[in-house]
């Protein structure tokens, strides 16, 4: 029977976790460069505290650019910036950019090839109360579908901060997706993290859960789950959606021979539609995604949503055996 | 500072080869290209810091084009000043071409941003003033803009952040045709009083003939001496300047003239007589 990668140096989750929101690592990753890198300005439209870029804004007042409420041209100001040489963190809610800014992305930044790195925060359904208009589902598609661009969407609040680092040393766009709920911290400052590698979390044969995410905690409790009854199966973190980490995914499909990917976003075009497109060219096995069925979310609290719209460890394992059944 | 008289034949030059790359290239954007050449020829002969050895060199002023589509004037202005190869114009959208159907930074030396998606190009300028401000380089930057391409909600968020940022390193130049695609800009989506517009959001402005050379530069150079906002410079033009059947015409817009007899009237118009297809075996001065 598998069990948690000595390697991985996860926290021992099973004994209780410690919940941090992973914009807290976006901040505690923008104060680092802020020290470290004089080629680091941080970028706001009108959201620094709940971005936490109002960290920088108070220790390092002349790193910090407000732009108001002006995504787009945020955005297209941030290319201005990086062709001087600077590298700009643009920080605003998914929707807010990935959305109404996608244009400014698309056109003026990755056809461009522009420096810049994006903080996409108050990803995901657990957002909550604030409701639909705030919960950003759709960012993975809308950013991945992009030539040159990179995007990550770290598990907890340390890898968060590794990522924003990373993303300083990368030339190019890149879009890194927080969450704005307190989720369980389950990596350490050891546990190894590769941009376009993903870690396998917990070795097993029956079944690979493909996570991203908040999600990967789910994940593991899932499969702690599935172990009583028998059912061993590998647990992978993809924080990296684009470029996938196409070896490793399909290597899981080709040992376990079933996949069950699970993500807080749309199931169309997201990290389960990156796996499927992998997997239906290169090895085909049973596959599930677990994500928002093609729906709008709704206010509530950011467990009640999980639980509604079926993203829980539960959701997950029951697709691990709707899988399990179809392998013959 | 090149003679107005000089820079009057260096203009006439440029419309001719707007219209013989156009021609070549067998569709584009003829009306903006001609309403923007002295817009054009007074800031890069007269006005830009700038070395086509050396595109990227740290102390130049910057020129964006925001509005994209009318990149022939401008590959015909940086093929003229010697970015690259006069014969890269007839190249123009074929297949493997430096020169894009709208400006790629990453194809063509001299054009600093990639544009053809209309209202982003202010908002890249002045990233731009506010990255050289912020690290102390001296230099300018100029951004012309359609003025269709005002309808655009991003390009007043624009000028909101330059003139909260004191960019008086930016200079914004509106080519005022009065024409887009569907009509007078008046009737589709009016813009008056756009001078009032931009001094109501704290920019400098001044409103000039497009098309005299001498008052193009001395607008430039105020522009330099202002010490707190940023400029906008509204250029009057005429859509298809220079060319009589193209003269204030929208459809002219998104059209090339065809080869043959109709370009060979368009440079007619402009004062050449040389069959039109030898402007493309001589060099710039060459005038048949």
């Amino acid at each position: 029977m598998g069990d948690i990668r000595e390697e991985a140096r996860l926290v021992d989750y099973r004994k209780g976790v410690e919940e941090v929101p992973s914009r807290d690592g976006y901040g505690h990753g923008l104060l680092w460069l802020c020290e470290n890198d004089e080629r680091v300005v941080v970028c706001d439209a009108d959201l620094a505290k709940s971005t936490r870029t109002i960290w920088v804004r108070d220790k390092y007042p002349e790193k910090f650019i407000d732009f108001g409420i002006a995504e787009q041209d945020m955005l297209a100001e941030a290319g201005g910036l990086s062709r001087t040489g600077l590298v700009p963190f643009v920080t605003t809610y998914g929707v807010f950019v990935a959305g109404r800014a996608w244009d400014q992305i698309r056109t003026s930044i990755c056809y461009g090839e522009l420096n810049v790195k994006i903080g996409g925060a108050h990803g995901g359904i657990s957002v909550g109360p604030d409701g639909p208009t705030h919960q950003s589902l759709e960012e993975i598609p809308l950013m991945r579908v992009l030539p040159g661009m990179t995007l990550v969407v770290p598990t907890d609040a340390h890898e968060a901060k590794k990522a924003t680092i990373w993303a300083a040393s990368h030339e190019g766009p890149v879009y890194l997706r927080f969450g704005r709920e307190g989720v369980p911290v389950i990596t350490t400052e050891e546990t190894p993290f590769t941009v376009g590698r993903a870690e396998v979390y917990r070795d097993g044969d029956d079944v690979a859960i493909i996570a991203c995410g908040p999600l990967v905690y789910e994940a593991l409790v899932a499969a702690d789950a599935l172990a009583k009854d028998g059912v061993d199966a590998r647990v992978i973190n993809c924080h990296t959606i684009k470029p996938l980490d196409v070896d490793t995914i399909v290597t899981a499909a080709k040992e376990c021979g079933a996949v069950v990917t699970a993500e807080e976003a749309q199931v169309y075009g997201g990290l389960g539609g990156c796996v499927a497109e992998v997997l239906c060219q290169q090895h085909p096995v049973p596959m599930r995604i677990v994500g928002i069925e093609d729906v709008f979310g709704e206010s509530g609290s950011p467990r009640e949503l999980l639980d509604r719209y079926g993203m829980n460890s539960g959701n997950i394992a029951a697709k691990v055996k709707e899988v399990i059944a179809m392998k013959s | 500072m090149v003679d107005t008289k000089e820079l009057e034949e260096v203009s006439r030059k440029i419309r001719r080869d707007i219209m013989v790359m156009l021609a070549e290239a067998g569709s584009g954007h003829s009306g903006g290209s001609l309403s923007a050449t002295e817009i054009m020829v007074s800031l890069f002969w007269n006005v830009l810091r700038h070395d086509p050895e050396n595109p990227d060199w740290e102390e130049r002023d910057w020129f964006v084009l925001s509005k994209g589509h009318a990149c022939p004037v401008l590959y015909a202005v940086l093929a003229a000043r010697g970015f690259f190869p006069r014969k890269e114009l007839w190249t123009l959208r074929k297949l493997d071409t430096i020169l894009q159907g709208h400006p790629h930074r990453l194809k063509t030396p001299g054009v600093e941003f990639s544009a053809g998606s209309l209202g982003q190009g202010l908002s890249l300028a002045s990233g731009v003033a506010m990255g050289l401000k912020r690290q102390g380089n001296p230099g300018n930057v100029y951004v012309l803009m359609g003025d269709g391409e005002q309808n655009e909600g991003a390009i007043w968020e624009a000028g909101m952040t330059a003139a909260q940022y004191d960019l008086d390193n930016l200079c914004g130049i509106c080519d005022r045709n009065y024409l887009m695609i569907d009509g007078n800009t008046e009737e589709v989506m009016g813009l008056d009083p756009l001078a009032d517009k931009w001094r109501a959001f704290g920019w400098q402005v001044f409103e000039i003939d497009g098309h005299d050379l001498r008052q193009m530069t001395y607008a430039y150079e105020r522009f330099q001496l202002e010490k707190k906002r940023p400029t906008m410079i509204i250029a009057n033009t005429i859509k298809g300047k220079g060319v009589s059947f193209m003269e204030n015409q929208a459809d002219w817009h998104g059209a090339p003239p065809k080869k043959g007899e109709q370009v060979q009237q368009a440079l007619g118009d402009l004062g050449f007589t040389a069959p039109w297809e030898d402007f493309k075996k001589h060099d710039f001065d060459w005038v048949g």
